[in-house]
């Protein structure tokens, strides 16, 4: 053979065994690459997540009792204001002329209880002196100076002046229940006058002016809301299933949507005892000082939960689940192997506690370049992805 | 006795590889056609399988998630586990938007999913699952994205904590997956300013704002920005009960349940039907010119060499000889044009923007098929080779 036939076979043989390697490597017949990690022990920090809007502690919706025309609304949205501030003020109609009119009844009904009183004096007076005669005439008929029939008049009219009393008495005790009854009347319509006014129960801002003077309301619907702004929280709905390590207490850190460059500090300030059924979401109120925040802004929360030490992990990512049965592939002489495992917790930056199921010297499969099965060839890599 | 065929290669042999060559390109480009329709149906079947799903529960009378809309109420998932054989059941959705990052749009399909339920992606490349319940993302590595990148879908900026493959819709868009809820919201939560009109349109309309009834409007216009409806709902039932809970599921749900199979056939046959028809004509057409080129390539080489036959013919060569000669030499040009081109597609496959899936079957196949059109495009060179006239050799 000549030299060129041999570099020929040469070059042939080199192009099959490129061929060859292609092959077995770029197409489905490679074998599945993945990534390995040991099974680790130390602390796990981990913290919940969840989303929620800010709204003020306390808020208070002030509202006339009964309907009514608005008169005049003396504060603006945004107004500082303080407890028993007269915010607005409903038109009262006639309630003025009511308790002008109540009060003269009062003032009359007081004159009722003078003429009454003076009733009642007479009264008596005329009893004592019917009385006295009464006892003389009882001395004069024992001696025999006055008939029987005489005696018997003077008598008579003792029991009338004795009735006539209790009668001036029993209208002068009418005259005083009437005045009392004149006075709540007045009372009664003073406090339905006083209710025309919607008054601050707080020192707050008014974030809310809802009605202008002259519309109708009707009773319970809201005119000005008024909150106290130094008590802010954030209302943070969090999902059910992660909800159940929050106490009250731990610190959160809150990140409002108008400033994400500054996260607030926060704490848990109260717990809902009812979940929302429908968003299967609890809520959690965290506490947070900030200034000049809009109540309603939305915020994102990460409540820090407390940490567990010495406790056993793999990276969430090696964690199936198939066929409702939590487990993790294991790698055993360069096959797979599906080990099921039980877990515990898994936290925020990728680490799930293994409870049982796996020895510490196992190799876990993290990453796959494919779905695995039991029994596959695979070739483990540093790394599946460039970062 | 001497090859013949190799005889003459190696007297030309230059020209002969670089024909190959040419011809292996041709059918590197077919090959990778018909890896270009096998990719389609397995991408219609990657939907299916990362689903993990053995019923898809959707809305009544619609074909499903992915070739119609449906709408089902996402409590429709709760009632479902109740059902005997029901072991799983999850809440999905779907759709195909675009998001921008860095500049440029990406196409993607987003996938919303409840974290540890059916539709949940099976493995990752690189990251972690989502366990925030809001504003996390997982994206498939198509997208070009990485860990850590935000990107942003409507209102919220999401983070990309994990990394998939092969997770693509039926067209093959890259998928991105959120949570539930937010998918719930980017879909059927409107954007600032319908919401500003459709308040102003309800305050509008005297039914809903009512005098003396305070707080009617505002409960009102409170429901019509919430949204319970998810696209479909996976489920997995306990081995071999599918159809008997699909049939319970649409005699008592009043909702349609489609099995693995029924899905399947769904996506493949009618979905992707008309382009797979559209590649099956490239790939004819592309098989007609290698052929046309093979035969008409033998043709002239047998043409170039009309003096030597005739010398052969003249010195007593057979015809089976001579025919031999030109049938080895077009098989030998067709392996040439098989190695090249499945070499170049193999190498060139991963660079298309759509999946192309080379399968091995069908290089044998291909390979038989290049073989059986050399040998049949020879025919036209045989039978001119055997034509000549020995007295060729001798006259001018």
């Amino acid at each position: 053979m000549s030299r060129k036939n041999i570099g020929l076979l040469m070059l042939l043989a080199g192009v099959a065994m490129v061929f060859a390697w292609v092959v077995m490597t770029q197409g489905p017949l490679a074998p599945v690459k993945v990534t390995v990690d040991k099974v680790q022990t130390g602390n796990l920090a981990n913290s919940v997540f969840g989303i929620g809007t800010l709204k003020a502690r306390h808020s208070y919706n002030l509202a006339p009792t009964m309907t009514s025309r608005v008169k005049a609304v003396l504060v603006d949205q945004g107004d500082h204001v303080v407890a028993g501030q007269v915010l607005a003020e409903m038109d009262p109609v006639d309630l003025n002329e009511k308790l002008i009119g109540s009060q003269r009844m009062v003032e009359k009904t007081a004159n009722s209880i003078q003429a009454a009183t003076a009733q009642v004096s007479e009264a008596q007076s005329r009893l004592k002196m019917v009385s006295a005669t009464v006892n003389r005439y009882l001395e004069l008929r024992g001696k025999g100076f006055v008939s029987q029939d005489m005696f018997d008049a003077k008598q008579h009219e003792m029991n009338a002046a004795t009735s006539a009393l209790t009668v001036a008495e029993a209208n002068l005790a009418a005259a005083r229940e009437e005045h009392a009854r004149a006075q709540a009347d007045m009372r009664g319509i003073g406090k339905a006058r006083a209710q025309t006014r919607l008054i601050s129960p707080v020192n707050g801002v008014v974030i809310a002016r809802l009605v202008e003077s002259g519309s109708t309301v009707a009773g319970g619907q809201v005119v000005l809301q008024v909150i106290d702004p130094d008590i802010l929280w954030v209302e943070t709905r969090i999902a059910q299933q992660q909800a159940g390590q929050i106490r009250v207490g731990q610190t959160a850190q809150v990140i409002l949507r108008s400033r994400p460059q500054a996260p607030v500090a926060g704490k848990v300030a109260r717990l809902d005892m009812v979940s929302d059924a429908v968003t299967e979401e609890r809520i959690v109120n965290v506490l947070i000082d900030v200034a000049n925040a809009s109540v309603g802004e939305y915020a994102e929360v990460t409540i820090k939960l407390p940490e567990m030490n010495n406790t056993r992990s793999i990276s969430s990512a090696a964690l199936k689940r198939i066929e409702k049965q939590n487990g993790v592939w294991v790698l055993l002489d360069g096959r797979v192997q599906f080990k099921p495992v039980r877990i515990g917790l898994a936290t925020i930056n990728g680490q799930t506690q293994i409870l049982e199921g796996l020895n510490d010297d196992d190799t876990v499969i993290v990453y796959s370049q494919q779905a695995l099965r039991p029994g596959l060839k695979v070739k483990v890599v540093s790394e599946l992805v460039r970062s | 006795m001497i090859n013949l065929a190799s005889r003459d290669i190696l007297h030309g042999w230059g020209k002969f590889v670089f024909t190959g060559i040419g011809l292996g390109l041709l059918i590197g480009v077919t090959l990778t056609m018909a890896g270009v329709y096998r990719g389609m149906v397995d991408d219609a079947r990657a939907l299916l399988e990362n689903a993990g799903a053995d019923l898809w529960v959707v809305q009544q009378d619609t074909l499903g998630p992915y070739a119609e809309p449906s709408n089902v109420h996402d409590d429709v998932s709760k009632e479902l586990l109740g059902l005997p054989d029901i072991q799983e059941a999850g809440n999905v959705t779907y759709l195909t938007m675009q998001i921008r990052h860095d500049g440029k749009d990406i196409r993607v399909m987003l996938v919303g999913y409840e974290a540890g339920k059916p539709g949940e992606p099976g493995y990752l490349v690189a990251g972690r699952p989502i366990y925030q319940s809001h504003y996390e993302a997982l994206a498939d590595i198509k997208t070009g994205l990485s860990l850590g990148d935000k990107i942003s879908v409507r209102r919220h900026e999401y983070a990309i904590v994990g990394l998939t493959r092969r997770m693509v819709s039926s067209s093959g868009d890259p998928m991105i997956f959120i949570p539930l809820k937010d998918a719930q919201e980017v879909q059927f939560l409107k954007d600032n300013d319908a919401l500003v009109n459709e308040r102003a349109r309800t305050a509008a309309n005297p039914a809903f704002n009512r005098p003396g009834i305070p707080g009617l409007l505002e409960a009102i216009q409170a429901s019509q920005t919430s949204s319970r409806f998810v696209n479909a709902i996976l489920v997995r039932t306990a081995p071999g009960t599918d159809e008997a809970v699909a049939g319970q599921i649409a005699r008592w749900k009043h909702l349609e349940a489609y099995t693995k199979p029924q899905m399947d056939e769904i996506l493949v046959v009618r979905l992707i039907a008309t382009s797979a028809k559209q590649i099956f004509m490239f790939l004819v057409i592309l098989a007609i010119v290698s052929a046309a080129i093979v035969a008409f390539i033998i043709y002239t080489m047998t043409m170039n060499k009309v003096r030597e036959i005739a010398v052969l013919k003249l010195i007593g060569a057979m015809n089976k000889t001579i025919s031999g000669m030109i049938l080895q030499q077009a098989l030998g040009l067709g392996l040439i044009g098989f190695m090249v081109g499945k070499f170049s597609a193999t190498l060139w496959a991963p660079l298309f923007p759509k999946y192309v899936l080379l399968l091995p079957g069908d290089a044998v196949s291909g390979f038989i098929l290049v073989m059986l059109m050399c040998a049949v495009a020879s025919i036209f060179a045989i039978r001119a080779a055997l034509n000549i006239d020995p007295a060729t050799a001798i006259g001018g």
